[in-house]
């Protein structure tokens, strides 16, 4: 069994961990970047539409050439890759972070570092997860499972599709489908708004005149060996009214339910799980419970655009590299709580006086919403938004200026949507 | 006597989603308010008298490893010629090495929309 | 011709037939287990609790009783010889009044009767003590440590693959359609017009045993499904119990139970409903409501949001709902194995013994191979190797290490192991290495696994199946006619006139 010793070990080799791992890079350090997938990039090797990087390359992009604008970068930092390696095992102690990853050429490494940082993504939701009632044949699949079929082997799961959700990768898959040839008879939410970002909804469902059922549930799903149909019931007042279901025939259905970041490793280190998000709690410096262990992308919370995950994690490189020169400091930090209208704000502390970024998620829909930044009872902060909706992240910097420390311990920050 | 059409559309120029409120007369000369951007108005004229979209699909390669190529328009293409674009991709049959951003199709039915490449394959 | 013959054909690859055969291969015999489906254990000895019962559920007078008992005892050799994951934490009846501590005194006189070891009346502290998890209104309860738990499917695999390694055959797709006797020998024809001939037969068609008794012109008997749906839970689950948990048991069912699987997860369930279709493996939404109030009435921190998955099977339940086991009096040299429903699982190995004893008695002759072989290969798997030992093993095939699914660690080598096993289909490299049976339900390593699957076939991969028959999983390649264009047309915005 090999061993190998770096100063830092970054999982997973999305956008979230090549941006960190080039950071880190860039900032003198020696970085292994590790990642069980063939290839860099991640997930964006599959979203083979256009929609990336306008923030991030001022350009737009599909998933594939944003990874590999990024990727040659790594590769030119002269940063360790690991491809086709999965990382089993990862615990701490007294300081120092060991992982146990496997592949089938080196057979099993042990890494030791002094920091991690997890980048692991997300994985999707399922019918468990949701619990939809029926039959179990063949013909269910994740939208995410679909995207990766047609996308990289140019498989087709089904001819006759309902979706089940309206989240992105459901209302993308819609219009993918489509293109392919197959026919998309339905998207099913049972939100009485859309999920995916108005830009789907508009190109995926609108072009194709494919109807969504807003306030829907699909209550069960028939077929013996592949799926024949499902049944489709209305919500009113939150129950559903099954006389006025409708039933459709079509031999595949398509999950697109929600995103859930992937954890089971930081849970093996120790590290706290925000309820919140599902992702670890993270300070200031992203970094989460686990000292020197830090997170971003899609493992510490869902994000909708890849920019903000390279943002995000290009930050949380730099956070690595003063931790590598012991340039954390000692600062009180302040926690951060999700007010009114939010359902969770990351990170989940503050430094007062220094600039910092949050992300968060709205629970309600606006047109025009405002941030209330409040503190010890009082607004300090107020932001409008625009267009606010569950489905499009929030993401906005506060100035140091604007965060003076208080006396004694930094005071609680609560941030607020009305 | 100017009979004007007033409509609200959601401008897709960025995930910003400005919700555009077009107001068109006898059929051409857009106004647009409700946009953050000069593109915002481009989009709602567009959108509403000639609609162009970004067509992405996946193209056969002869590789064993990758045995389909992403590739893209390089920019929106006239919706109905969309078909019409992807039953060609559809037929093609490509051998690497490719270079993602090099063309497959070049000036697709004189439209000046090109098709390229989005990933690289090795040889 | 003559040579061709099998001494005995067992009809269905459940527990019971697996049990069956495996007893029968340690005999010098021709044996051949008949299959409908396309893998052994696709009937409902794979959509079950997997307890071994203790054995004090039923009345000392049922031969129900006499062989759980039996059974439950010859688990821990079974387990020595085949290596499947078996487990003897121990059951627990939980009382909430003392009408119900009632009750559990009169199971307990009933499972000091039958001859359960070890079994005992607790008192509240006691059962508190023993499991923690569990809502303190209890006012007390049974507890029997000889309960325990097992993987159904890999029981059943390793039953088969042992009787194989002794010599016998196992056809799958195989569905018993006709039989002819002639000249003391039974030829046998299934759905596909294959033909085999034997001169014993079993039924143990387990929901279908009426109707094979049918064909062969056994006796006339109806078998009534009465369905269970199970909630599985994800590993770590905050409800996760020490020991099997059930509720004071009602005259129709045992109730609905909290249990933890050997591999970490955890079920609730099963429901008990006569339906009228054996092959109905719905869940319902109302079900799982009442399913989980019952569990988390016993066990309250347990949790909807832990549910990965939800499936069904059906009990083959039989007037006087005791099993029926016996030499036929109208059809010839054919026995009966009908009625198994709960706790079938516990007494397979009990029943396989006693259907050796009928066969004898039927006149079969029974000697002993001198070369039986009782144990199997231990396979290998990749999540309970230390890294030491997974490194040595990648040295040897790289394919270990290869992750094919992430929630269940589970190697490529697995994967390829189970194939050249003969289980083809995606829901038996499931049920076989567990690959898809976490988390994520499949959604990471499915694809992986049919690619896999056609690779060492040499089937193209549009033919791969969930589970055979018509369960394709893929429909096509790009692009694909589904029959309807979607219009190109772009829906009508709302227009106003100004
Ligand atoms: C279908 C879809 C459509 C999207 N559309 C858009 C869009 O139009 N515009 C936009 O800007 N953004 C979009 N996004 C969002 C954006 O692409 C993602 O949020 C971003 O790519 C996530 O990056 P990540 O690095 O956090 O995660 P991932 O890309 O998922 O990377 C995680 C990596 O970690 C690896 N890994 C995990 N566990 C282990 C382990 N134990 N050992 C080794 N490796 C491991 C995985 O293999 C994976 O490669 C979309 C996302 C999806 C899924
Ligand atoms: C919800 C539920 C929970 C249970 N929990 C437990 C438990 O915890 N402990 C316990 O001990 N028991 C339990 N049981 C009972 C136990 O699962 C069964 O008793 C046992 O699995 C029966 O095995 P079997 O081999 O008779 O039936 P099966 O596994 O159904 O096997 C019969 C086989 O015959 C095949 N077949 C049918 N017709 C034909 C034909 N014409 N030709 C060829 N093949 C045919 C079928 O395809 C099937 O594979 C439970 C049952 C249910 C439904
Ligand atoms: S108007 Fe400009 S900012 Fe608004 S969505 Fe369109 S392109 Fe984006």
């Amino acid at each position: 069994m090999r061993e190998l010793e770096y100063e830092a070990i970054v999982i997973g080799a999305g956008a979230a961990g090549m941006a960190a791992a080039l950071r880190i890079a860039e900032g003198g350090f020696r970085v292994a970047l590790v990642d069980r997938e063939d290839h860099l990039g991640g997930i964006l090797m599959q979203c083979i539409h256009n929609g990336f990087g306008l923030h991030w390359f001022k350009q737009e992009l599909t998933g594939p050439e944003f990874a590999e604008r990024l990727a040659e970068k790594v590769v030119a930092a002269g940063i360790d890759i690991f491809l086709n390696t999965t990382v089993m095992d990862f615990s701490v102690s007294n300081g120092v972070k060991t992982l146990i990853a496997c592949n089938s050429e080196q057979g099993v490494i042990q890494f030791n570092a002094r920091a991690v940082v997890l980048a692991m993504g997300c994985r999707e939701r399922n019918r468990g997860n949701i619990g939809i009632p029926g039959t179990r044949p063949a013909g269910i699949f994740t939208a995410g499972l679909a995207q990766r079929l047609i996308n990289v082997d140019g498989y087709v799961p089904g001819k006759r599709v309902v979706i089940i959700g309206s989240g992105d990768i459901g209302l993308i898959m819609a219009r993918r489908l489509s293109w392919v040839g197959a026919k998309v008879l339905a998207v099913v939410e049972i939100l009485p708004h859309p999920s995916g970002i108005t830009r789907n909804i508009v190109q995926c469902l609108h072009d194709f005149n494919i109807p969504l059922y807003l306030s829907h549930i699909v209550s069960r799903i028939e077929g013996k060996d592949r799926v024949e149909a499902v049944t489709i019931t209305p919500l009113e007042g939150g129950t559903p009214e099954h006389s006025k279901s409708f039933r459709i025939e079509c031999d595949t259905v398509l999950l697109s339910v929600g995103l859930i970041p992937e954890n089971e490793l930081s849970k093996k280190a120790g590290v706290t799980i925000g309820h919140d998000t599902g992702g670890p709690k993270v300070d200031a410096h992203l970094m989460t419970s686990a000292e020197g262990v830090f997170a971003c992308g899609n493992v510490l919370h869902v994000h909708d655009l890849v920019d903000f995950v390279a943002d995000e994690s290009t930050r949380c490189g730099g956070y690595v590299v003063d931790y590598l020169r012991d340039q954390i400091g000692e600062e009180k930090q302040g926690a951060v709580t999700a007010g009114a209208n939010v359902r969770y704000v990351v990170p989940h502390r503050y430094v007062p006086g220094r600039d910092t970024h949050f992300s968060l998620r709205s629970i309600i829909v606006k047109d025009r919403g405002t941030l209330l930044i409040k503190r010890q009872g009082a607004v300090i902060k107020k932001k409008t938004v625009q267009h606010v909706k569950p489905a499009e992240m929030i993401y906005f910097k506060m100035r140091g200026s604007d965060l003076p420390a208080t006396e004694g311990d930094p005071a609680p920050l609560e941030i607020a949507l009305e | 006597m100017t009979a004007a059409t007033e409509q609200e559309i959601i401008c897709l120029g960025c995930p910003n989603g400005c919700h555009l409120h077009c107001t068109s007369k006898k059929g051409h000369a857009v106004d647009v308010t409700g946009n953050k951007c000069d593109r915002g108005v481009d989009y709602g004229r567009e959108e509403l008298l000639d609609p162009k979209r970004v067509v992405t699909a996946v193209v056969k390669t002869t590789s064993s490893e990758l045995p389909y190529v992403p590739v893209r328009t390089t920019a929106p293409l006239v919706k109905p010629l969309i078909p019409e674009l992807l039953h060609e991709l559809y037929q093609q049959h490509v051998t690497p090495p490719i270079r993602s951003g090099n063309p497959l199709i070049e000036n697709f039915r004189n439209t000046g929309v090109n098709v390229i490449f989005t990933r690289s394959i090795a040889e | 011709m003559k040579k061709d013959v099998f001494d005995v054909a067992i009809i269905g690859a459940g527990a019971v037939g697996a049990s069956i055969l495996r007893r029968l291969s340690a005999y010098d015999l021709k044996l051949a287990l008949l299959e409908k489906c396309t893998d052994v254990c696709f009937g409902v000895s794979k959509a079950n609790s997997g307890i071994i019962h203790a054995g004090f559920h039923h009345p000392v007078t049922s031969l129900k009783a006499r062989l759980e008992i039996r059974g439950n005892l010859m688990f821990d050799q079974l387990q020595h010889e085949l290596g499947f994951p078996f487990k003897r934490v121990g059951i627990i009846v939980a009382a909430f009044s003392y009408e119900e501590m009632k009750t559990v005194e009169q199971l307990y006189e009933q499972g000091v009767a039958n001859g359960v070891p070890l079994i005992e009346v607790c008192g509240r502290e006691r059962l508190l003590m023993l499991e923690p998890k569990l809502n303190p209104d209890t006012v007390g309860g049974l507890y029997a440590p000889t309960g325990g738990i097992i993987e159904p499917y890999r029981y059943v695999f390793a039953l088969v693959e042992s009787a194989k390694q002794n010599g016998a055959e196992v056809k799958t797709d195989f569905e018993v359609v006709s039989a002819k006797h002639n000249d003391n020998v039974y030829t046998i024809t299934s759905s596909r017009k294959e033909k085999i001939q034997a001169r014993h037969v079993i039924n143990s068609a387990g929901l279908f045993a009426d109707e094979v008794s049918a064909i062969f012109g056994g006796e006339v008997f109806t078998i009534t499904p009465r369905k269970g749906e199970e909630y599985l839970l994800e590993r770590n689950a905050a409800g996760f119990p020490n020991h099997v948990i059930f509720p004071v048991p009602s005259r129709v069912s045992k109730g609905i139970l909290v249990i933890p699987t050997v591999e970490g997860t955890m079920m609730v369930g099963p429901t008990a409903i006569e339906v009228n279709d054996k092959d109905d493996s719905e869940t319902s939404s109302d079900n799982l409501d009442k399913v989980f109030a019952q569990a988390m009435y016993m066990i309250p921190v347990i949790s909807k949001r832990e549910i990965i998955t939800s499936f069904a099977g059906s009990r083959a339940t039989m007037p006087g709902n005791d099993f029926y086991i016996g030499i036929s009096k109208s059809a010839p040299h054919f026995i009966q194995v009908a009625g198994i429903q709960s706790p079938g699982l516990t007494a397979s190995p009990a029943i396989g013994e006693y259907v050796k004893d009928l066969l004898k008695q039927d006149g079969l002759r029974l000697t002993e191979k001198t070369d039986y072989e009782p144990f199997i290969p231990h396979e290998t798997c990749v999540r309970e190797l230390s890294p030491a030992a997974l490194d040595e093993k990648v040295k040897e095939d790289p394919l270990y290490g290869h992750m094919v699914c992430r929630c269940e660690s589970v190697s490529e080598a697995e994967i390829v192991e189970a194939i050249r096993k003969g289980h083809t289909t995606l829901d038996g490299i499931k049920f076989y290495t567990r690959a898809g049976m976490g988390r994520c339900q499949g959604g990471f390593c499915s694809y992986r696994v049919m690619k896999i699957i056609a690779r060492e076939t040499g089937r193209p991969i549009e033919e791969i199946t969930k589970r055979g028959g018509g369960s394709r999983l893929l429909l096509g390649k790009i692009p694909v006619e589904s029959g309807a264009r979607p219009s190109p047309k772009p829906k009508k915005k709302s227009v106003k006139y100004a």
